[in-house]
């Protein structure tokens, strides 16, 4: 698994919802390229086609609130966004981003050292990021079930490898 | 050993332990999965875990709620295929089209949730069903695919918040004015990974109908399950599916990890302004906006209790000039009573709008979605930017009372002067 991740940042407030996300009127599919690609319509049109991936999430408190569409951490995870750092998470979006194998980590005070376009460096496995001022914020590791479905990739093939071992 | 909260006996009694605390993960054995239209989402994962069958058919019931009936061919083939699904894993409790309802609702009258029973659903809004004291939580779909190959799910066991509510309501106010007051007072994460359990004798007088409101939108608190001891007028509600009651709720010595008090003697109604659910006013403060667009469905307040109220104030009144209300049952048996009634004549007869069950509007989906900078006042559960439709639309969340007279007037009203 993936435990470094260099890259920029796009920042967001508190509260943001699935509906901030992704909005119920493209939800009539299962092609997740629809979903990428209305990404963050409601708060910025452009801001699907300006994201690279490697770019990163940096958000406030209840991020991923309101509804359980999995389509959100699709949608930001089909556009390559390696990880999202919030000073918290609504329950269904943590574990769906999870369940996804999407880094989704709580880090308290982040949110007030960076802005949008700032370069910052994760290391999920020591717990700590780096912002561009050269601060290092160390934050709660993911407690051990949650980390072993991320570093199994996901829990689809978590299970498929609990099967195959139980089948052995 | 110390007293247990009710969340935590129905996790101990799923997970086969004696007792659970807060913090603890624990594998549940799921007594009852639903799903609405996630079942499409979930069928890849579900696919390539490998399982080929459901672990059992018979705790499984599926519905078609968000969108009924399909808006375009590329919905109506995800119907088709959970329709497909449904018939091959020999998922016998499948209400497709025409018998269908919001999957909460149809949960709820149906008679298939029951105090004690861990109730995992494909929807946010899952907690509403918590009102019959089982611990219903919603998850993803991945999520989903997982429980329906293993029949389990990991749980952290969550801390149990305290709601206590005494007073009597004022005129036409009802438990959708105090949860939103609820969610006002304590923010719209108050309650993150949290169970909210309601309690005091405002919530003991309740009927069931207002029971799913409170636990509803426990949902828009953060909260993990809301839930509300079962007691006779649970006992009642489920008479009719014959299936054994046992009451449940918390033991006096249980610990809350927080208790928050509300009087709400004489309190009127109240109003989630744009665009977040804690954005909250007394009706007072509102009182004259225009709007364009007035709602009264979804899981929250679409019953038939909720359409009898809009009967009673509609009867021998007009919608005002140039707003559309539209009037969409939670359930195709609501519809049905509602019908019997004569209620959809009252409405009919004062020009608003009465639909087949979906949750359409409420998500933005179909059948009634917001232009740009159009007001709506709706008896739905959330207004985040966009929700309805347009992201520059403004959504004021009120309760059956509040939306209905403000259709009359083409304001926002205060139901107590309509």
């Amino acid at each position: 698994m993936q435990t470094r991740f260099q890259g920029r940042v796009w920042t967001f407030g508190d509260d943001i919802s699935t509906d901030h996300i992704i909005a119920g009127k493209y939800l009539g599919t299962t092609d997740p390229k629809v979903f990428a690609d209305h990404a963050f319509e409601a708060v910025d049109p452009t801001w699907a086609r300006n994201v690279r991936p490697g770019d990163l999430i940096v958000a406030g408190t209840n991020f991923g609130c309101g509804s359980s569409r999995e389509q959100a951490p699709v949608a930001l995870k089909t556009l390559g966004i390696s990880a999202i750092l919030a000073t918290s998470f609504a329950r269904i979006f943590f574990r769906n981003a999870i369940n996804l194998g999407f880094p989704v980590i709580e880090c308290a005070g982040l949110r007030d050292l960076v802005k949008s376009g700032d370069e910052i460096d994760l290391d999920l496995a020591g717990g700590e990021v780096r912002v561009p001022s050269g601060v290092m914020l160390k934050f709660t590791p993911l407690p051990p079930n949650v980390l072993e479905i991320l570093e199994a990739g996901g829990l689809v093939p978590k299970l498929k490898k609990e099967l195959a071992s139980r089948a052995r | 050993m110390t007293g247990q909260t009710m969340s935590e006996k129905v996790l101990a009694r799923a997970s086969h332990t004696e007792s659970v605390s807060p913090g603890q993960i624990v594998d549940g054995d799921v007594d009852l999965l639903y799903m609405h239209e996630m079942l499409a989402m979930a069928l890849l994962p579900f696919n390539e875990i490998g399982t080929m069958k459901v672990w059992d058919p018979e705790k499984i019931v599926v519905t078609l709620d968000h969108w009924v009936p399909p808006p375009t061919p590329e919905i109506a083939k995800m119907h088709q295929s959970i329709r497909d699904f449904c018939r091959k894993q020999g998922i016998r409790r499948f209400h497709d089209v025409g018998d269908h309802g919001i999957v909460h609702q149809l949960i709820a009258e149906r008679g298939y949730a029951h105090p004690w029973d861990l109730v995992i659903g494909s929807d946010s809004h899952t907690n509403m069903v918590g009102a019959v004291g089982a611990f219903a939580a919603g998850i993803g779909a991945t999520d989903t695919a997982a429980v329906m190959a293993k029949g389990q799910l990991w749980l952290r066991v969550p801390e149990t918040m305290r709601v206590d509510i005494h007073g009597t309501l004022g005129e036409r106010t009802g438990a959708k004015d105090v949860i939103l007051k609820v969610i006002g007072t304590t923010g719209d994460d108050a309650a993150r990974y949290a169970a909210v359990e309601f309690t005091g004798p405002t919530v003991k007088a309740f009927p069931m109908n207002e029971r799913f409101v409170l636990c509803n939108m426990t949902t828009e608190m953060g909260a993990k399950v809301g839930m509300i001891a079962a007691d006779q007028v649970t006992k009642e509600y489920l008479a009719h599916t014959g299936h054994r009651f046992e009451a449940i709720g918390s033991d006096e010595d249980a610990s809350f990890v927080k208790t928050f008090t509300f009087d709400v003697d004489g309190m009127g109604p109240q109003v989630a302004c744009p665009s977040n659910p804690a954005n909250l006013k007394p009706v007072e403060e509102v009182e004259g906006t225009k709007i364009d667009v007035a709602f009264l469905g979804s899981c929250t307040n679409a019953r038939i209790e909720d359409l009898r109220i809009a009967a009673e104030l509609l009867r021998g009144e007009k919608v005002a000039p140039g707003v559309r209300f539209q009037i969409t049952p939670a359930s195709q048996i609501i519809y049905r009573q509602a019908l019997k009634e004569g209620l959809v004549e009252v409405f009919m007869d004062a020009g608003a709008m009465f639909t087949s069950s979906t949750c359409g509007p409420c998500f933005g989906g179909h059948l009634g979605t917001l232009a740009g900078d159009e007001v709506c006042i709706s008896s739905t559960n959330r207004n985040y930017p966009g929700r309805m439709g347009s992201p520059t639309a403004q959504v004021y969340l009120a309760s059956p009372w509040t939306v209905t007279a403000s259709a009359i007037h083409g304001e926002i009203t205060d139901p107590r002067k309509a």
